[in-house]
This record gives C-alpha cells, structure tokens and sequence, in this order.
C-alpha cells in the first residue's frame, strides 16, 4: 500500500512540475469544451439562396418573403435567368436555387396547380437533405395561406380529411444543440487526456532510462501498475469536474441525474481509457510509437463514438464495433444521466461491458508490464 | 569467506549471438569485484543478468543466497544498482529521489528522514538537497546515484561504469566512496573501462568474446602474463577479440 502512495505521490509531483501540463490539464480543456461546444452544431442556418423568377407575380413576391422570412434562408442572389443561378450554385456561391416558372400565378388560380424547381446543392447530404426539408416547409405554409385565397373563387373546399400532428420535445424541449452536444464533447475530453497521458507514460521512463532503476527494486508488479494508474484516474475525475461546472455556468446543461451516478461511471470508463493507455506503453519503445497507436485508437474510438452521428443509424457491422468503445459508452451515459435524468437501472449494460473490459485491459498491462526480461 | 556471488556456466544468447558464454566465477562478501572488458563484451549483459533485470538462457546463478531464476525478486531486494547511464529522477529533487526509492525499498519514513539528512551532508550537497536532480553537475549525480544504490544498507552493490565521463578528481572520491563501502561489508560488483580503476579492485575478470579470459588480483593476472601494466595485460588478452563495436 505504502509503495503504491509513493508512486502516486512521484507522479503527481512530476504531472504538477511540467509547466507545459498544468495549463494542458486544467484550462485547455474547458477553452476546448467552450469552443467545440459553440461550434459543433447541426443547425443549417443563413442557406444562401437564389432566386430566378420568371412569373413576377404577386404571389412569387409573396413566396419569396416567405422564404426569407422563415430566417433559414438568405436571398444571395436574384438571378436573370437560369444559367446564372446554375453557375452560382456551381462556384458554391449559393447553396440552393428556387425557380418560378412564368405563369406561376395564372396557374395557379386558373388550373389551382403550378410547378415550382428547386435545386439543391447536397454535396453535404445532410445539410441539403435539411435545406430542401425547410424549403419544402415554407412552400407548404404559402400553400396554406392560398388556399384561403383561391377557395372562394372556385366556391367549395374539397373535402380532404386532415391529420394534425401535434409535436413535443422531450428531454431537450427547446432543441438546443448545446444541450445535446456540451455532455457528449465532455465525456470525449476526459477519455482522451487520460488516454494520452497514460500511453505515454511508461514508455517515457523507459526512453529516459528510469524505468531500469525501477526494475532492480522489489516493487510489484500489481503496484507499479496501480500506481501508474491511479494519479491519472484522479485527474480524469478533476477535468470532469471542472467541465462540469463550466458546461453548467456557461452553457446552463440540465442535469436531471445524479452526478454521483456520473461520477461513478466516469471511474470505471477512466479504468478502462487507463487500461489500454497503459497498455500501450507497456507495449511501446518509444514515446513516438505510443502516441502513433494511441492516435490510432483515438480516431477510431471518436469517430464511431456517436458524439456526431448516431450510432443506430451505422450499419449492424459498425455498431457490434461500439460495444468495445469507452469512449461511446461514456457519451451515452453523460447524455443520459444528465439530460435524461436516467439512473443506475438504465445504464446497467454500460456499467457490466465496462467493468468487463476495464478488468481485461488492466490485468493486461499489468502482464505485459516485465520486470525481468 | 562466505560467496556472495555465485556463477556456473552462466549464458545470454540473443538468437544466434551469445552474449555472455559459459561465465563461472565467485565472489566474496566485501570483496571489490572488477569486470573489465572491451565494449561488447558481455559485461552489461552479465550484470543485468545478476542483478534480475535480464533472464539467463541457461547456466547457474545465485546472488546474495537466492537463485536468479527462481527468486529474481528476493535477489533484488537485497542489491543496490547503478546503471550506465544516470536513472534517476532528474524532475524530482534529491530528498524526493530519496524519499521516494527509499521507500520503495521499504525504509521507514524517520529512517529515509535521518538517513536523507546524513547522505546530503556527508556528500555536501545541503544546498542543492532540494533543487532538481537535473540540475546537478554530472560528478554529483553519478556519487549521488551510487550513495541511493547503498541507500537501503544492501549485501551487495552493482555498479556499471559508474566512472564514464567524470573527471580524475571525482573518479578518485568516488573509489573512495566504493571503498569505505567495501569496508563495512558490502559487496561491490563494478564495470570498468579504466585501467588504474581495475588496479584498486581485490581481484578483477577479463571478458573477451562473452567468455571470461583471466581471473585473479591485478597482481596475478601481471605476472601470469608477464607484464608491467594493468593496459598491457588488457591488450594482451583484447587482440584476440573477434567482435568489437
């Protein structure tokens, strides 16, 4: 026990001495935290639209305020005629193109149709995929208002039966993204200053030779592996506690459930990060070689996170890869837990795989770890 | 006198190459033990072999009564080592570097307290006792590397090349170091390159090739071979080497 403390207590004062760490430790990952937080939205907002309208009619006029009043579109560009909008939507001047046929009016109230073209530029399929879902909105509700217009020419309303759906956002009422994402992003941080710490942490004692004198003395194998460990479990739980504060000071996220629930997963999935971390430096002869593979895992291991896309919608193949990812699982749990007010019954699942693999992978530093080679 | 080091047939083999071939020797409680050799020799590779840091591939060992394959841990219990190149924590401060191996090596906390203070003093370091080890010129470390091997009262010490790189005058205190250690019973186990430090041991070995070439005091390896000088003797047996860097 005693060895342990003074191998934690020998960390620490390195981690603390290093001036470059401190800061690495405490204020980047809140700046961080801030940054990717404002910044990581799936908003499509300002799309820039041209407009060819060959009608000038009343009612493309009023289309088209429509349009710029819903405030998802910005009018970048009235263009003459097609060709003109077709080589701004080319050069990535405008993100979208509304052309109104000539006669659009007249069709209008004399056939009660008239087709509209819309060309949307879904090179990001998503985004176009929502631009063409916003536009297809606005055109609705100027289909609404017309019909007001149009009925009492032609004296009867067709008797269409009409479903009204009546939305209600649970969990996250007011669709702020922030809300959604500052949880996700936090779990993310924590996973990955833990993982880079500790994956190069041993292969640095090895490089710089310390590691031999540690080699000659009776210390165990269990406890240099703790002690390794445990000073970067502690500071893993500080960065989520200061990300805590700053996600609630700044971005106000709720958190509907226990953070005591949070914490405690946060200390098994740290156990994990940890794990491999430390496996990695066991494994490693250089400081190079560490960070290249710890790179490797990280890029992975974000990437299929479901930080950013969703892992329901990766294909079946893809998501059995989740099962193993810490940092999936914590992003899961954060958003859950704080958002949804989830508590240890819900999160269950989480809590066996990561025990599971938080036990494997340190039994499997602590072997490949070798005294005596 | 009782054996402190005891080998027999003791061999390293790195696939085809055999870094240490068949060495037999012992040696004595308190007795200063040289082991010369060109580089490549096998005189690191001995040594890791002895102090539990590297697996024999075949032969018989036991150091300090415990054996190197069976009880790597125990041996390392009970010797003090100091590697080539200076390990220890040049971002902790002396006493941490104290407080800390001490510790690993079980001292309680008064003792690593009154054994700290005394170290710093007899060495003179009670300015700089709480400035970083790397700040500290290299004579400094290498005497304070070999007093944190001694630090924990072991049978037997392991020094590898601890002279390398260090000049005439803190060479010369630092054998004295090595025999004030010799004299209240430890057991000292050194590497050399230098030949007037080869001269101070009680009885050196020659390595050539992984094998061990000649074995007794200085005095008897001269006139054995019928020379004046430690050098002499050294190139005498050296020529023969096939392998060098």
């Amino acid at each position: 026990m005693r060895t342990i403390l003074l191998i934690i207590q020998k960390e620490l004062l390195q981690v603390f001495r290093n001036k470059a760490m401190l800061p690495l430790l405490t204020v980047i990952p809140v700046v961080q935290l801030i940054l990717l937080s404002f910044a990581a939205s799936n908003e499509v907002k300002d799309i820039a639209l041209s407009v060819v309208d060959h009608d000038h009619s009343s009612y493309s006029r009023l289309l088209l305020q429509k349009m710029t009043a819903s405030g998802y579109f910005k009018l970048q560009q009235y263009a003459d005629h097609h060709d003109q909008a077709e080589r701004s939507l080319q050069t990535d001047e405008v993100d979208m193109v509304l052309e109104i046929p000539n006669g659009f009016e007249r069709d209008l109230l004399r056939q009660k149709t008239a087709d509209l073209q819309l060309l949307v530029n879904a090179i990001n399929g998503s985004k176009g995929g929502l631009a063409g879902a916003y536009a297809a909105q606005v055109i609705q509700n100027f289909n609404q208002e017309i019909i007001a217009d149009v009925v009492p020419m032609i004296g009867t309303l067709p008797a269409t039966p009409r479903l009204d759906i009546q939305y209600s956002n649970w969990y996250n009422p007011t669709l702020d993204y922030k809300t959604f994402m500052v949880p996700g992003i936090l779990g993310t941080l924590v996973t990955i200053i833990v993982m880079i710490l500790t994956a190069m942490n041993i292969v640095r004692e090895k490089e710089i030779g310390t590691i031999e004198q540690l080699n000659v003395t009776p210390i165990k194998k269990y406890q240099f592996i703790l002690g390794k460990l445990l000073p970067f479990l502690f500071i893993g739980l500080f960065d989520l506690a200061i990300g805590l504060v700053a996600g609630k000071l700044i971005f106000d996220i709720p958190m509907v459930g226990s953070l005591g629930l949070v914490f405690a997963f946060c200390v098994v999935n740290l156990i994990v990060v940890l794990g491999i971390g430390l496996l990695i430096s066991t494994m490693a002869d250089t400081q190079q070689q560490a960070m290249f593979v710890a790179w490797f895992f990280m890029m992975i291991f974000i990437l299929m996170s479901g930080l950013f896309t969703p892992i329901e919608s990766m294909p079946k193949w893809a998501q059995y890869f989740t099962y193993p990812n810490p940092i999936a699982h914590f992003v899961e749990v954060m958003r859950r837990v704080l958002l949804k007010g989830s508590t240890f019954a819900d999160i269950q699942w989480q809590f066996a795989v990561m025990t599971v693999l938080a036990i494997t992978f340190s039994s499997l530093a602590m072997l490949t770890y070798r005294k005596t080679t | 006198m009782q054996t402190l080091i005891t080998t027999h047939n003791l061999t390293k083999r790195f696939g085809d190459f055999t870094a240490v071939d068949a060495i037999s020797f012992e040696v004595g409680k308190g007795e200063i033990f040289g082991f010369l050799g060109a580089n490549g020799a096998g005189k690191t590779t001995a040594m890791r072999m002895l102090t539990g840091l590297s697996h024999p591939t075949s032969g018989e060992a036991s150091v300090a009564g415990f054996d190197v394959y069976r009880q790597p841990e125990m041996i390392k219990r009970h010797i003090g080592y100091m590697s080539q190149k200076f390990s220890l924590y040049e971002d902790l401060t002396i006493l941490e570097n104290l407080r800390f191996f001490g510790g690993v090596y079980g001292l309680s906390r008064r003792q690593i307290k009154e054994k700290s203070a005394a170290l710093v003093e007899q060495l003179g370091l009670e300015e700089v006792a709480k400035k970083l080890t790397g700040s500290l010129p290299l004579g400094w470390k290498q005497k304070l590397a070999f007093s944190l091997a001694l630090f924990h009262d072991p049978q037997i010490v392991f020094l590898d090349e601890p002279t390398g790189g260090v000049d005439p005058i803190t060479r010369r205190q630092f054998w004295e170091m090595i025999y004030a250690a010799a004299d209240r019973g430890v057991t000292v186990f050194v590497t050399t390159h230098y030949m007037d430090e080869a001269e101070y041991c009680d009885r050196i070995s020659i390595m050539v090739d992984g094998k061990i070439a000649a074995l007794d005091s200085p005095a008897g390896i001269k006139t054995k071979l019928g020379v004046q000088s430690m050098n002499d003797a050294f190139y005498q047996l050296a020529r023969g080497a096939q392998r060098s860097e």
